[in-house]
């Protein structure tokens, strides 16, 4: 993401906007930049603001006036007065930045199928999950904080390690050179995103252990993590084997997301 | 796509947040899915929704040229028409409810539609209980949100991430959602305008307005 000086106005309404923090008013140039090393190209200056096309002159003319006899500016919070924010063409490793963090964006070109996955939202149709089986989406980054590939590294290995099976179809796994190892491509380690999925599915008998890790190794990397844990209900619509181990062990799911069971193969030759 | 399941509250905080959404699994039940997912997106109209969202966008949206004299009246009603015509591929369309009558009633309407297609329904682990069982079904799958966890002291206090988490995506700022509370604390935005705000910036559509609204009421008189 760029921004156009020629057209910036420093405003500053943009700078609450970003998520990461990352847009800043330089007092050198009297314009908004962006960190880049902190941005994560995920759009939401360019895409959730609404844009007016105004005369950059003016509107610096009108400001000035206004800050000469201290008038308090009451612009619209969510509007780029002078659309001075250009989305620019990424390359890799860069472009993952937007492909994990911009949720609109699809990029083919990495190979990388979204930031999450179908997970248990159409177990119905296509299972993944079963009946004694426990489903993990362990989110890094989220909310608001981001993290770096190298610090989802550090989880995928030790997750490796206790011999977990990684999700075929999650972009992470995508990501990796080796599954065994949990290693992920060495030229995006560095790259900063919003967030990120891992996915792993383990026996009702692992869930301890797993959540254990997560919480060990995330003490270790400087980010935030949402842990999202399914499993399939009962023919009676009924669920209290993995919300007993949860209760066990100490974890208060007060939300959760509830497939209904609606989906059916209705694709030809899907049955 | 949308991303609902880690919103920050207490279960009772979710009495007025109940997202209805439909899935289709490619290869499995994709095909006619964009006319099914118009399909439900026009029974959740039907049903007093207070957003919904097509994967693209949200019925509150930012505008790419915006007239400066809207200013004075900016436009805070949702769009449905533009969100269900805006559907043009297999993805994920979600409604947002602020009751769970609402949410209730347009499940069994979509009960007896028989789309075909996945449909979840995020809210408290209770509340979808009761919703299920009012309709009559038996939940297939559960996924639990066992929250966030912040080892290193990152996170806002607990007002800021109601508002800001309910974007799951995370499209909706710390930062933004703090400012909101400031100007609506300081006579200087409506709830409304300070709601409408913070959901244009959810493009899946899955904000929830009439729960961010009760929020900035609260926190209006509540100390931080």
């Amino acid at each position: 993401m760029l921004i156009d000086t020629n057209k910036c106005v420093a405003c500053a309404n943009c700078v609450p906007v970003c998520p990461m923090g990352a847009i800043y008013v330089d007092p050198d140039i009297g314009r908004a930049r962006i960190n880049q090393d902190e941005c994560v190209e995920c759009g939401t200056c360019f895409r959730g603001m609404s844009q007016e096309h105004l005369n950059p002159t003016m509107v610096r003319t009108v400001r000035k006036l206004a800050r000469l006899f201290r008038f308090r500016f009451e612009p619209e919070p969510d509007v780029c007065p002078t659309a001075a924010f250009v989305m620019n063409e990424l390359e890799m490793p860069r472009l993952v930045r937007q492909v994990f963090s911009d949720p609109v964006v699809e990029h083919k070109s990495t190979g990388i199928k979204g930031r999450g996955t179908e997970e248990v939202k159409t177990n119905d149709v296509n299972p993944r999950v079963g009946v004694g089986e426990v489903g993990y989406t362990i989110e890094f980054g989220r909310p608001g904080v981001g993290v770096r590939f190298r610090d989802i590294q550090e989880m995928t290995i030790e997750l490796a390690r206790m011999g977990v099976k990684f999700e075929a179809k999650n972009p992470i796994t995508h990501l990796m050179t080796d599954e065994s190892t949990g290693q992920i491509r060495a030229d995006i380690l560095g790259e900063k995103i919003l967030s990120a999925i891992v996915e792993i599915k383990t026996t009702l008998d692992q869930v301890e252990a797993v959540l254990g890790t997560v919480e060990e190794v995330n003490r270790r990397i400087d980010t935030v993590t949402a842990v999202g844990i399914s499993t399939r209900c009962d023919d009676g619509g009924e669920e209290t084997r993995l919300a007993q181990v949860l209760e066990d062990l100490g974890y208060g799911a007060e939300r959760a997301k509830t497939n209904m069971g609606l989906g059916r193969l209705t694709n030809a030759g899907a049955a | 796509m949308t991303n609902t399941l880690h919103r920050y509250g207490k279960s009772e905080s979710f009495r007025d947040d109940f997202i209805l959404f439909c899935i289709p699994s490619p290869g499995k039940n994709d095909e006619g899915a964009v006319e099914k997912q118009k399909a439900f997106l026009r029974i959740c109209a039907r049903h007093s929704p207070v957003n919904m969202g097509n994967g693209n966008r949200g019925s509150f949206k930012p505008e790419r040229h915006l007239d400066p004299r809207s200013h004075w009246n900016r436009d805070l009603s949702p769009d449905w028409e533009g969100v269900i015509e805006g559907v043009n591929k297999p993805g994920t369309a979600a409604a947002v409810f602020d009751s769970e009558e609402n949410a209730r009633a347009c499940l069994q309407e979509v009960v007896d539609a028989d789309l075909g297609l996945s449909v979840n329904l995020s809210t408290s682990v209770s509340g979808a209980k009761e919703v299920a069982k009012c309709c009559g079904i038996h939940r297939h799958s559960v996924e639990y949100s066992l929250g966030f966890t912040d080892p290193h002291d990152h996170l806002p206090n607990s007002q800021v991430l109601e508002l800001a988490t309910m974007c799951g995506h995370g499209m909706v700022s710390f930062n933004m959602a703090r400012k909101m509370l400031d100007m609506v604390r300081e006579g200087r935005r409506t709830p409304d305008q300070a709601v409408t705000t913070l959901a244009r910036f959810c493009p899946c559509g899955v904000y929830n307005p009439a729960r961010a609204r009760r929020l900035l009421e609260e926190a209006r008189t509540k100390a931080t």
